[in-house]
């Protein structure tokens, strides 16, 4: 091979290599990287709501057990609050299964079980002058009114997130890519926006 | 022919711009004291802005009082949230700010607390600070007086926790800086690389891939308005947020 030859052949590889490079920033510019990166973020939002949940579910044995206190008499609803607590603790689910909108219901029921029984507990607690001026009592109130509010907050944050990656899985220029590289990825199931839970239980005095 | 393809070219454009987002009618974060419902007395007003920035000076907490003359048909929770996040009070890394919100004509107030100091001003307290120093106050129509007791029970609540309250050393201006290269040793880096990648096709995919991957990092960070915090005349939120903590009250 001669000289020339071998100048022009690498040239040429050096040139291709660029249009390879351009072509690798206008990807990355262009939404490669947005099906994963929205992905994590709907995922690390879940994580949020059930982390909420959780710090309900935390809450009320200690709740549970101040009420219990002053209003032995109420065994029906103390009793329906624990079970609905054990049955909402058993739900979990783990960010690969957010696609199953049958998992996402269960949960969804479970926790919702839980919301009522909750604010039956409370309503019941009216009833008691003692317990409703109790210290105790009343911060537990407000941690579990700041709590509900918290996940009203990390649900919304999460559909947010959840209806930013679908449409990007639908739409261009997301859907070429989610029709190639990323075709393992399935859009999340809708959390649906529940009346029940995204108003606290009322507490009045 | 020509306009399919610009149109196609403007839409794609358009696109990879993304939308912003849009929001309420928030009023404008013009100072620590935003009273759009014109209820807090001028010598309330002067006695609270050096707290205020007394405090941010010394802890790094941004504390925001504000009043709005109309919810615009929400909750008080989800306004605070919202309002909270379009101001992104406190430093984005601590998430430490704190909006007192008040609405005279709903007659409701709250607390809304950043994450980074849920754990110092819990739920709990930020209700009792309520019950206790600020809607009495108001029942009696004496804004200035019950946001002021109110203000002061958060700057005392935050401040009793010594970790939150001890003075921020100032090494972030000394960080660490990178070491200097040589500029020649840069140039025979340059030029090894290219001479590598001309002459090995499997050098050129590895640095296809390194590209690909901080291509990505780079992009997936999207542009932020900064963690930056205002110093001087103006005054701006440094990119906190907050996940509903703190507590409501009404009157």
């Amino acid at each position: 091979m001669s000289w020339e030859a071998f100048v022009t052949k690498s040239l040429s590889r050096v040139g291709s290599f660029f249009t390879a490079l351009v072509l690798v920033f206008a990807l990355s510019s262009c939404g490669y990287n947005n099906i994963p990166t929205l992905e994590e973020q709907a995922k690390a939002k879940w994580a949020d709501v059930q982390n909420n949940y959780q710090r309900r579910a935390d809450l009320i044995p200690n709740l549970v057990a101040t009420v219990q206190g002053y209003a032995k008499q109420e065994k029906d609803v103390l009793t329906s609050v624990v079970e609905a607590r054990a049955k909402a603790t058993q739900v979990k689910i783990d960010a690969s299964q957010l696609s199953d909108p049958e998992k996402l219901k269960q949960f969804q029921d479970a926790q919702n079980q839980l919301s009522g029984a909750l604010g039956r507990l409370l309503v019941v607690s009216e009833n008691y002058p003692d317990l409703k001026s109790n210290q105790n009592f009343l911060a537990l109130q407000s941690q579990l009114e700041g709590t509900e509010n918290r996940i009203t907050v990390a649900r919304r944050d999460y559909i947010e997130a959840v209806r930013a990656y679908n449409t990007e899985l639908k739409t261009f220029p997301g859907v070429l890519w989610a029709s190639t590289f990323f075709r393992s990825n399935k859009p999340m199931a809708e959390f649906a926006a529940n009346d029940n839970a995204q108003t606290p239980p009322q507490v009045k005095f | 022919m020509v306009r399919v393809r610009l149109s196609a070219a403007a839409f794609l454009a358009l696109l990879c711009l993304g939308v912003a987002a849009l929001a309420v009618n928030f009023p404008a974060l013009s100072g620590r004291i935003v009273d759009q419902a014109n209820v807090i007395p001028a010598e309330t007003r002067t006695a609270l802005e050096p707290k205020l920035a007394d405090l941010e000076a010394k802890s790094g907490i941004q504390l925001v009082v504000a009043t709005v003359t109309s919810l615009e048909g929400q909750e008080i929770e989800p306004y605070a949230n919202e309002l909270f996040r379009a101001w992104k009070l406190g430093e984005k890394s601590k998430n430490n700010g704190v909006l007192l919100l008040v609405a005279p004509n709903e007659r409701r107030v709250r607390i809304e607390v950043g994450y980074g100091l849920e754990g110092t001003l819990t739920d709990a307290l930020s209700k009792v600070i309520i019950t206790n120093a600020i809607t009495p106050r108001f029942k009696a129509g004496d804004f200035g007086g019950g946001i002021s007791r109110g203000v002061d029970d958060i700057i005392t609540v935050l401040t009793t926790d010594s970790s939150e309250w001890q003075k921020r050393p100032s090494l972030r201006l000394d960080d660490p800086s990178t070491p200097q290269i040589p500029s020649w040793l840069f140039v025979a880096g340059l030029i090894a690389v290219v001479a590598l990648s001309i002459v090995s096709p499997g050098f050129r995919w590895f640095l296809l891939g390194m590209l690909m991957n901080s291509g990505g990092r780079s992009s997936g960070g999207g542009w932020s308005s900064g963690g930056g915090r205002s110093s001087g005349g103006g005054f701006s939120g440094g990119g906190g947020s907050s996940g509903g903590g703190g507590a409501s009250g009404k009157w």
